[in-house]
């Protein structure tokens, strides 16, 4: 198929006309990118929209739904995932597609975000990052870089920022990507690939704001500023290769894990039929036996027909109760989505 | 699609709401009065999460507070008894969350707080109001302000309940003062969140609770259940917040139909039109404010509960609602054998205020008095009505109950 054609038939099928384009995004705004790579990673996989829905927060991010003919809900701020719980247990069938700024899903929606991936809701996450909040204009974000300005970081930001892709790793995610919007033939592959996932899926997509960080901190028009994406992303492979020095300042991209943990309104399902079994389930509520008090992030799930607690394969394994997130850290310095040790050492590009 | 929270299996699996004490668990454990009367003892949480399952509800979202943890409790191991299905969130603002996004998914659903909890809900509260998503919230009242006293009783939630979110909207509140009526009006916040597509607010207080009481509930089959209407328009014509011209009877409620039932559209907080979309016309923010309101105005006569006796020829009248009521009503009682003429209407809705009843009830009367554990929160309501000068106010914030001889002396004028 001609991606001519494609595209317009895609953009016909998904997107609401009656009432709601032009959009409100500023020309040449990332988040209109993702917005196409979501329809046809969804046209991809042949869906339904009936059985999609797309919940977001509030930001620029948060506006999408209202432009894609889903079952469409623009919720409050950081709160989307929340919302999104309610709705996917009770609809579990539906493939429920969350997308959020990082000022959305990192600060407010912060403990949302960890909370959801612990318990491994089967929810498509789906961060834009763009460094800043875009809507207030350009106030520094979890994900703002340090010695970066910002509108509320007049003499350059001090904070060290989230890296989200790694943050979902540790807090227990089943299948976590970065891309940014440069490469948006493989943020459209691992959005697909995070909406089949079973589990929590996350994508981080990077991109930029032009007119308020990229204003602020001379970076240029929103073509230079995809250039720099251009410039900025490594593959995990080729990351793999580089040292600390070579990473400073790239974006990781690529799959950062992929695993199967039972998913949650799966197990919830097994909660029903037992409790419908037998409806007095007596003074015990630990019905998974002792072993599972360890901690870490999934090792209870499965029940007795697993008896070893051990977590996914990507962890370090059984017993292994280091609390670190994955090894495969981004890179350093000017807006990668690592933290940087060395502060103040990220400087503006 | 599958979905396992339809009307099936509505009753519990144990068999009989007051079926007896073959259940195990601590916060369900039933054990048949003594004395051959009937009935259970049961505490207010429990009735309160009862009375949701008999309704209908089958989804609860809620995070552990006291004084309402046992709400939490008892809805984690019966709610999947009956196909439904429970969650303890990450705290209260994401409980209400789900909450909502459960009933866009289509079940009735719930959740439960405190005071610190229920200020938390607010923001979310106002969602739901504005995209007019059935839901009930559950506030055991607990001394305040912020941590307070968590095991004392309060009543200081009834302004929070009527204007603790941003912006201007109707809300429904109501306020049990017994077990057994626990059980009754968490079935109609239920109810009325459905028929009229708002949250409903349930006003508890630590001492309803908490309390324990021999009850005999209802036939689950004589319990009223309010069911969404659904639509029988084509999607395309689907209208999810339409505003009929209005003189449409009864049309000021338009159906929800849930996600993924082939109707998609749009919801949203910001102000919106008719099918969902943001909107700065005034030409379509002014109906739907209109709407909103007048969904609740015009059925007050559906939505305004209360009890009250000796009315007529009262010389006094006794306002309370929730625990209070029980130790006016004892009051009122003392009064009447000493040879007062005292009326005692006792508010179940307390929003909308029933400003209507309270003015039939007191207008040619010289005193009345309002007892509350706060320090005068629906007496201000009364006064808006009345004036200031008939109201005689029986307050207390210290986390104790009011007790009957305080009202008497308010009502014999002795304070």
């Amino acid at each position: 198929m001609k991606r001519p054609q494609r595209e317009s038939r895609v953009h016909e099928k998904y997107l609401r006309h009656s009432k709601k384009f032009p959009n409100v995004w500023c020309a040449g705004c990332g988040i209109g990118i993702v917005m196409g790579a979501i329809v046809r990673a969804v046209d991809g996989l042949q869906l339904d929209k009936n059985d999609v829905a797309m919940i977001s927060g509030i930001g620029c991010t948060g506006r999408m739904p209202v432009y894609v003919d889903f079952n469409t809900m623009h919720t409050t701020h950081g709160r989307a995932l929340a919302f999104a719980t309610g709705l996917k247990m009770v609809r579990p069938e539906m493939k429920v597609i969350v997308v959020m700024g990082d000022g959305d899903a990192l600060a407010i929606g912060g403990n949302h975000f960890i909370h959801a991936a612990r318990r491994n809701i089967g929810l498509t996450a789906i961060v834009v990052n763009n460094f800043t909040y875009g809507m207030t204009g350009g106030q520094y974000s979890p994900t703002t870089p340090i010695g970066v300005r910002a509108a509320t970081a007049p003499y350059g930001h001090i904070e060290q920022p989230f890296p989200v892709a790694e943050l979902a790793v540790a807090a227990g995610a089943a299948f976590v990507a970065r891309s940014t919007v440069y490469h948006v033939r493989e943020l459209e592959r691992y959005i697909a690939q995070a909406v089949t996932k079973e589990g929590f899926a996350l994508v981080e997509a990077v991109t930029y704001c032009h007119t308020t960080l990229g204003r602020i901190n001379h970076w240029g028009t929103a073509p230079d500023m995809m250039r720099r994406l251009k410039e900025q992303g490594v593959t995990l492979k080729q990351a793999e290769k580089m040292s600390e020095e070579e990473k400073r300042g790239k974006i990781t991209r690529g799959v950062f894990v992929d695993r199967d943990i039972p998913e949650y309104t799966r197990l919830y399902d097994q909660i029903i039929e037992q409790a419908q079994e037998d409806p007095s389930p007596g003074p015990s509520p630990a019905r998974g036996g002792e072993e599972d008090l360890s901690p870490g992030p999934s090792p209870a799930r499965g029940g007795e027909e697993d008896p070893s607690p051990g977590p996914s394969p990507t962890r370090g394994g059984e017993g292994d109760l280091s609390p670190g997130p994955s090894p495969t850290r981004g890179g350093e310095g000017d807006l990668s989505p690592g933290p940087s040790p060395a502060r103040g050492g990220g400087g503006v590009a | 699609m599958t979905m396992s929270l339809t009307a099936k299996g509505l009753l519990p699996a144990s068999g009989g709401l007051g079926g007896g004490g073959d259940d195990a668990g601590r916060a369900t454990s039933l054990p048949p009065a003594s004395g051959g009367l009937g009935g259970v003892l049961m505490q207010g949480d429990e009735a309160c999460a009862e009375g949701a399952i008999a309704a209908g509800c089958r989804f609860f979202a809620g995070y552990p507070i006291t004084p309402a943890t046992e709400i939490a409790e008892v809805l984690a191991r019966r709610l999947p008894q009956v196909g439904g299905k429970f969650i303890q969130m990450e705290d209260e603002i994401g409980s209400i969350a789900a909450v909502i996004g459960a009933s866009v998914g289509g079940a009735k659903a719930m959740t439960a707080t405190s005071g610190p909890g229920f200020s938390l809900m607010q923001e979310n509260i106002g969602y739901a109001a504005m995209a007019e998503i059935p839901c009930v919230v559950v506030d055991v009242q607990r001394l305040g302000p912020s941590t307070g006293r968590p095991t004392s009783p309060s009543q200081g939630d009834v302004m929070q309940a009527r204007w603790g979110t941003h912006g201007d909207h109707p809300i429904i509140a109501l306020s049990p003062s017994s077990v057994r009526e626990t059980f009754d009006l968490t079935v109609q916040a239920f109810n009325f969140s459905e028929r009229y597509r708002t949250p409903v607010i349930l006003l508890m207080d630590g001492v309803i609770g908490h309390m324990r009481e021999r009850v005999v509930l209802p036939d689950p089959e004589t319990i009223e259940r309010v069911e969404r209407p659904g639509t029988t328009v084509p999607p395309e014509w689907y209208k999810p917040f339409e505003n009929f011209p209005a003189d449409v009877f009864h049309a000021d409620v338009p159906p929800l139909v849930p996600f993924g039932e082939g109707y998609r559209y749009h919801i949203t907080g910001l102000h919106h039109d008719e099918r969902g979309y943001p909107t700065n016309r005034l030409d379509e923010i002014q109906p739907w404010l209109e709407r909103i309101f007048r969904k609740i105005d015009c059925s007050l006569s559906d939505i305004l509960l209360y009890d009250e006796d000796g009315i007529e020829d009262a010389e006094t009248l006794v306002i309370a609602y929730g625990s209070t009521a029980r130790s006016a009503r004892y009051a009122v009682e003392v009064a009447r054998e000493r040879g007062h003429k005292v009326g005692f209407l006792k508010l179940k809705t307390i929003w909308p205020f029933a400003e209507e009843v309270v003015e039939h009830a007191a207008a040619r009367l010289h005193r009345v008095v309002v007892p509350e554990m706060n320090l005068g929160q629906l007496a201000l309501e009364v006064e808006r009505v009345l004036g200031r000068h008939k109201v005689r106010r029986v307050n207390r914030a210290d986390g104790e109950m009011i007790q009957p001889a305080e009202i008497l002396a308010a009502i014999e004028n002795r304070e």
